[in-house]
């Protein structure tokens, strides 16, 4: 055997940068370029990114490198370009799944997933609707069904993202199979420290 | 030997047949596990997605249950739950700050002497592979499989503390302790995409499609796993019919342990057929 | 009948991976007069050697062919090798089986075996008919001339000079330094370039071996390696520098004011003006075209305040003859005329500089005392950009190769910008960065941490003036996104080339220069700081671009090599040169005309034509050009090579 291709070669891009939108008149025309989202993604994320010098080990190993709109070594070039609103609009935040195989190779020790992390939580912040939709809500769907018992619940939490989503489809048969080998209890179990949880949600959704 | 026991939210579940199968696999080997009292959910993929903060209150709250419980260093099974218990167990130890806001908020003192551990790690590193070697009464001779490890039990390195994060050999190790083969491959530190499994099937399709076959292709017939999230995606979206065990489920076959059929009901893809011919039902 | 050994080396698989070199050992060893053929794994190795030493003592052999290498590589370590056995060493012939053979034949076993053959009988033929021969001991010189008084020209000379040879060291400019005492600081330690180089420049001035001429060049060569003959011309600096004690005064009252080069044009100068403040000399020197004096005689300012009475007007360039064993050409660089770059304004945008001006501005003793500031308002620049490769590595148009200093000295002008302007944004446009000495990379990268600079990656497409500011079209390959600023300065890390005149004085040196102009080494690896002609060496930007550190290490193996050269009274010579039959010459002269080497002389008495044997290199111009045949190289006759070429093609 020789060596395979995958991704990039195989699935080509989901080009979708709208050039109009991005392009950039640019780094500075007028006035300097903005390091204050550097600045705040670097507060936010605890990592040091101006340590990046691109050697794209992190996009190499990445999964799902292959279908974000920017590739994780752009995202930290964007960020040290002061491109605040492309990045927070970015498909590539929401597709991290946190798998932490480029936190792991990075030679300058930057955490990528945690920096993914961050970004999400900016964007939700700044009231950036998610360039993947379903992907935040899914995520949305999950934390409440931990609000409301203190543990998951899937069926509850299904039901919540698809009436979230409007996708009623995909999906159905393998639920549909998990329902009927006894593996999705038709009811939730409520933990006793329900009040400790509320109070936990609370306190962490005040101070954010 | 005594350890306290975080089972997580698949435990009743998706990944019912792996409680079952640990419970079983514990008391042959004598090793007392005890819940924690009114466990929650330790916050999963979806939590440090949305609130960095609330995703280590969640697992902080268990790891004030573990202490109080005073019944030994903290055990968890799924590989998920065990790295948002890690990352918090990091933060807590590293960053005072944050750590004085979580007690705070959680409502607890933290004690540094409570160790988390993964479920492998225990025992391997705790009872010990010649424990489990007395216990085998079938050894799962002949059986090639491959194991694989995944994302959240090796990385971050700096988190997990878990074997060689590129090549790790735990399962392996322990593998060859019931008598199987574990085969040499290269896919099984690559991530199954599980966050994904829900909104983005084609992607997910894509990278089980290509552990499993790359699994096959090195020749296993089954793959073992030790995280909830990894084998029911590995089991859902694949299209070739490889067995997808818990470790803890093959251990159970090694021991002979009994009423180990349900478990087997509790697959998408039934590994009855593989055990049958190995002369291992 | 001869006794001949013929050893055949496999160069571990460079040779015997192609040619079948036991088939051709067994077959050459039936030639009648071969007494000896041997292969082995490493010739040139101990036991290689040993192999041959052996077989000539147990052999009793006259004559030796070493199928092997070229003779640029290992000819000296055979010849050696023969010597110790009491055989003339010019017995020795290698016959090149490699370079002509295995490395050009690698697809064509059987052919290259034949040919590997052929090539072996031909030596032997050769080897057949060579004389005896015994080196050609010449007197020599242990004087050396430096012609460059830059970093590269006072390491040199200090070195020399340190370990007991004289040395004349010649300065085209009125003061040492060179391009270093443009500088303002170095990487990666950032020490302040002219205190370093002023202690060493001082050095040179005190030391009583070194004869330094400044405002001075190389007008004459002739001789041969250990024999040099020169002719220095002084060009006159209109002060008698015995007088002069620098006071200064002439510089304040000179009335004539002029854009300085030295300052890159940012500057003025006076007509009489030493080189740069506290210059090594610290004399001026009347620069004669743009003096009152000289022009229309109008002032004589100078004369009439100089407390020593040292202006001479009536100075006349001064010519000196000197002896020299050997020359060191260390005449350095200058950057790529910014004038000749049309995307980046052809120098005519006021607020685009190059690297050196940059240096001058950062200078404490430089046009602007150290301060950063647009050249066109005097305004402190807040966008700053630095573009990297200007005219390196752009074979279409300007210069292939890199210019090696550019990537450290941008990334140390953005650190010392960042450092001075604290609220600015330096930019920097690179194709790559190349850090690849000792804490280089570390430098690079902990000031990009700690300074954040921008670096974009890619070349800049245009620059020009708008409305007060300077656009830079570029675009950044990372994002892929179109880049522009709008910048209030422009920095460009033009290239490096190889100094005015060079070629001049290399043609004069006999020395050769790549199509570049820079001096050309006797091999890139093996003699980096030897030229192509004997008792010429390189140090410095003249050979290649280089940095501090490299253009020092340079010097110094120069001045080591020239020690070794000098450490005996006298220089073997190889004895392979050109010889007349007196009987047969005509004393045409023709051969005098060609010899490229001034080796060939007409005897006044007996009319005929000589070989100046120090001189002669062997090239064989003289013997094709006779028209008498009266004219043969020593173990390379005609019959030689006649018999050579018959075995080829018989």
């Amino acid at each position: 055997m020789s060596y395979r291709l995958y991704g990039f070669v195989t699935q080509p891009f989901r080009v979708d940068l709208r050039m109009e939108e991005i392009k950039l008149e640019t780094v500075t025309s007028v006035g300097k370029v903005d390091s204050s989202f550097l600045e705040e993604a670097t507060k936010k994320s605890g990592e040091d990114l101006s340590l990046c010098y691109q050697c794209l080990k992190c996009t190499a190993g990445c999964p799902t490198a292959p279908y974000m709109d920017i590739r994780p070594n752009n995202i930290i070039r964007m960020i040290q370009m002061g491109m605040k609103r492309e990045v927070l609009g970015s498909s590539a935040i929401w597709l991290c799944v946190s798998c932490e195989t480029c936190g792991t190779r990075c030679p300058n020790k930057i955490d990528i997933g945690v920096l993914m992390d961050a970004l999400r939580e900016m964007a939700i912040k700044e009231g950036v609707p998610a360039r993947e939709k379903n992907i935040h809500l899914l995520h949305e769907a999950f934390v409440q069904s931990i609000r409301r018992g203190g543990r998951v619940h899937e069926a509850t939490m299904l039901i919540d993202y698809k009436l979230r989503s409007k996708d009623f489809m995909t999906d159905l048969i393998p639920g549909m199979m998990l329902f009927l080998k006894g593996k999705i209890p038709l009811l939730p179990s409520f933990i006793k420290g329900r009040e400790e949880i509320k109070r936990i949600f609370e306190r962490c959704t005040k101070e954010k | 030997m005594r350890f306290s026991f975080f089972p997580g939210c698949t435990d009743h579940s998706t990944s019912l047949e792996y409680g079952l199968s640990t419970h079983a696999v514990f008391k042959t080997l004598g090793v007392e596990l005890v819940e924690i009292e009114d466990w929650n959910c330790c916050g999963a993929a979806a939590t440090h997605s949305i609130n960095h903060l609330l995703s280590l209150c969640l697992p902080a709250r268990n790891i004030s249950k573990a202490q109080s419980s005073q019944a030994g260093p903290l055990v968890v099974p799924c590989a998920g739950c065990f790295n948002m218990l890690k990352r918090t167990e990091h933060v807590l130890k590293n960053d005072e700050a944050e750590r004085k806001e979580i007690e705070e908020i959680v409502g607890f003192t933290y004690q540094p002497s409570l160790e988390i551990l993964a479920l492998m790690d225990v025992i391997l590193n705790r009872i010990g592979l010649e424990k489990v070697q007395e216990k085998v009464k079938k050894p799962l001779k002949g059986l090639k499989l491959a194991c694989y490890y995944g994302c959240a039990l090796v990385r971050h390195p700096k988190i997990t503390q878990l074997d060689d994060p590129e090549n790790p050999q735990y399962l392996d190790r322990l593998m060859k302790s019931l008598g199987a083969e574990p085969v040499e491959w290269s896919y099984k530190i690559d991530c199954c995409g599980a966050d994904l499994a829900l909104t983005y099937g084609e992607v997910v399709k894509k990278l089980v499609g290509r552990i499993v076959s790359m699994a096959k292709e090195a020749g296993a017939q089954c793959i073992v796993t030790s995280c909830g999230l990894c084998q029911a995606n590995l089991e859902m979206r694949q299209e070739i019919g490889l067995p997808i065990f818990y470790f803890t489920e093959l251990m159970g076959v090694a021991f002979d342990v009994e009423k180990r059929d349900g478990w087997w009901k509790k697959h998408m893809i039934s590994p009855k057929p593989l055990l049958e011919s190995m002369g291992l039902v | 009948m001869k006794r001949l050994g013929v050893f055949i080396c496999h160069c571990g698989a460079n040779i015997a991976g192609t040619v079948d070199v036991k088939s051709v050992a067994e077959k050459i060893g039936k030639t009648e007069d071969v007494a000896h053929s041997a292969d082995y794994i490493y010739m040139c190795s101990e036991p290689g050697q040993q192999i041959i030493r052996e077989a000539i003592r147990g052999k009793g052999l006259d004559g030796v062919v070493v199928a092997c290498c070229s003779p640029s590589m290992h000819e000296n370590t055979f010849r050696k090798a023969v010597k110790s056995q009491g055989m003339n060493p010019y017995l020795c012939e290698i016959a090149n089986i490699r370079e002509q053979c295995s490395w050009v034949h690698q697809k064509e076993k059987e052919e290259a075996t034949r040919k590997a053959e052929e090539i072996i009988q031909a030596t032997l033929e050769k080897v057949r008919r060579n004389d005896s021969l015994e080196a050609i001991a010449v007197a020599i010189n242990r004087r050396v001339l430096v012609v460059g008084g830059g970093i590269a020209g006072i390491t040199a000379s200090l070195d020399l000079a340190e370990g007991g040879y004289e040395v004349i060291l010649l300065e085209r400019e009125p003061a040492l330094g060179g391009h270093m005492a443009q500088l303002s600081r170095t990487f990666p330690d950032l020490d302040p370039a002219f205190s370093g180089l002023f202690l060493k420049a001082s050095e040179v001035e005190r030391h009583p071996k070194i004869h330094l001429h400044c405002y001075s060049e190389l007008e004459d060569v002739k001789g041969y390696v250990g024999n040099f003959e020169l002719v220095i011309r002084k060009k006159a600096t209109s002060v008698d520098r015995g007088r002069c004690t620098g006071c200064g005064i002439c510089i304040e009252n000179c009335p004539v004011e002029y854009v300085s080069q030295f300052e890159r044009g940012m500057g003025i100068r006076k007509a009489i003006d030493t080189l740069y403040p506290s210059s090594v000399p610290n004399k001026p020197v009347i620069y004669r075209e743009h003096c009152r004096y000289f022009i229309d005689g109008s002032c004589h300012r100078c004369e009439e305040v100089c407390p020593e009475k040292a202006i001479d007007f009536k100075q006349e360039d001064e010519r000196i003859s000197e002896k020299v064993g050997a020359v060191v050409v260390a005449t350095g660089y200058e950057l790529y005329p910014k004038e000749q770059l049309g995307e980046y304004g052809y120098g005519e945008i006021p607020d685009v500089i190059d690297g050196l001006g940059f240096e001058r501005m950062l200078s404490p003793n430089g046009p602007t005392k150290g301060k950063i500031i647009r050249p066109s308002d005097g305004k402190v620049p807040k966008e700053m950009v630095f573009i990297q490769c200007v005219a390196s590595r752009d074979p279409d148009r300007y210069m292939p190769y890199c210019s090696r200093i550019c990537c450290m000295v941008t990334a140390k002008h953005a650190k010392i910008y960042k450092e001075q302007v604290p609220d600015g944004q330096p930019y920097i446009f690179y194709m790559d960065i190349r850090s690849d000495c000792k804490g280089y990379e570390e430098f690079l990268q902990k000031t990009i941490e700690e300074k954040r600079l921008l670096y974009l990656r890619g070349r800049v497409s245009r620059v020009f003036q708008d409305d007060g500011r300077v656009r830079v079209l570029g675009v950044d390959t990372l994002t892929g996104k179109m880049v522009e600023v709008a910048a209030d300065m422009v920095v460009l890390a033009t290239a490096i080339v190889p100094s005015n005149g060079v070629k001049d004085l290399a043609a004069k040196l006999r020395a050769t220069v790549d199509r570049h102009g820079f001096l050309t080494e006797a091999h890139i690896k093996l003699y980096p700081v030897e030229s192509s002609t004997k008792g010429i060496y390189l140090a410095g930007c003249g050979q290649s671009p280089k940095d501090i550190s490299d253009t020092v290490s340079q010097a110094s193996a120069t001045a080591s090599k020239i020690q070794a050269l000098l450490s005996t009274d006298k220089l073997l010579q190889d004895p392979l040169i050109a010889f007349v039959d007196e009987e047969i010459c005509s004393g045409c002269g023709i051969c005098v005309e060609i010899c490229p080497y001034e080796a060939r002389e007409m005897d006044p008495h007996r009319g005929i034509s000589m070989v100046h044997s120090a001189l002669c290199q062997g090239c064989g111009a003289c013997i094709a050009s006779c028209p008498n045949n009266a004219c043969e190289l020593r173990n390379g006759s005609a019959s030689q090579v006649l018999r050579m070429v018959d075995t080829f093609v018989s």
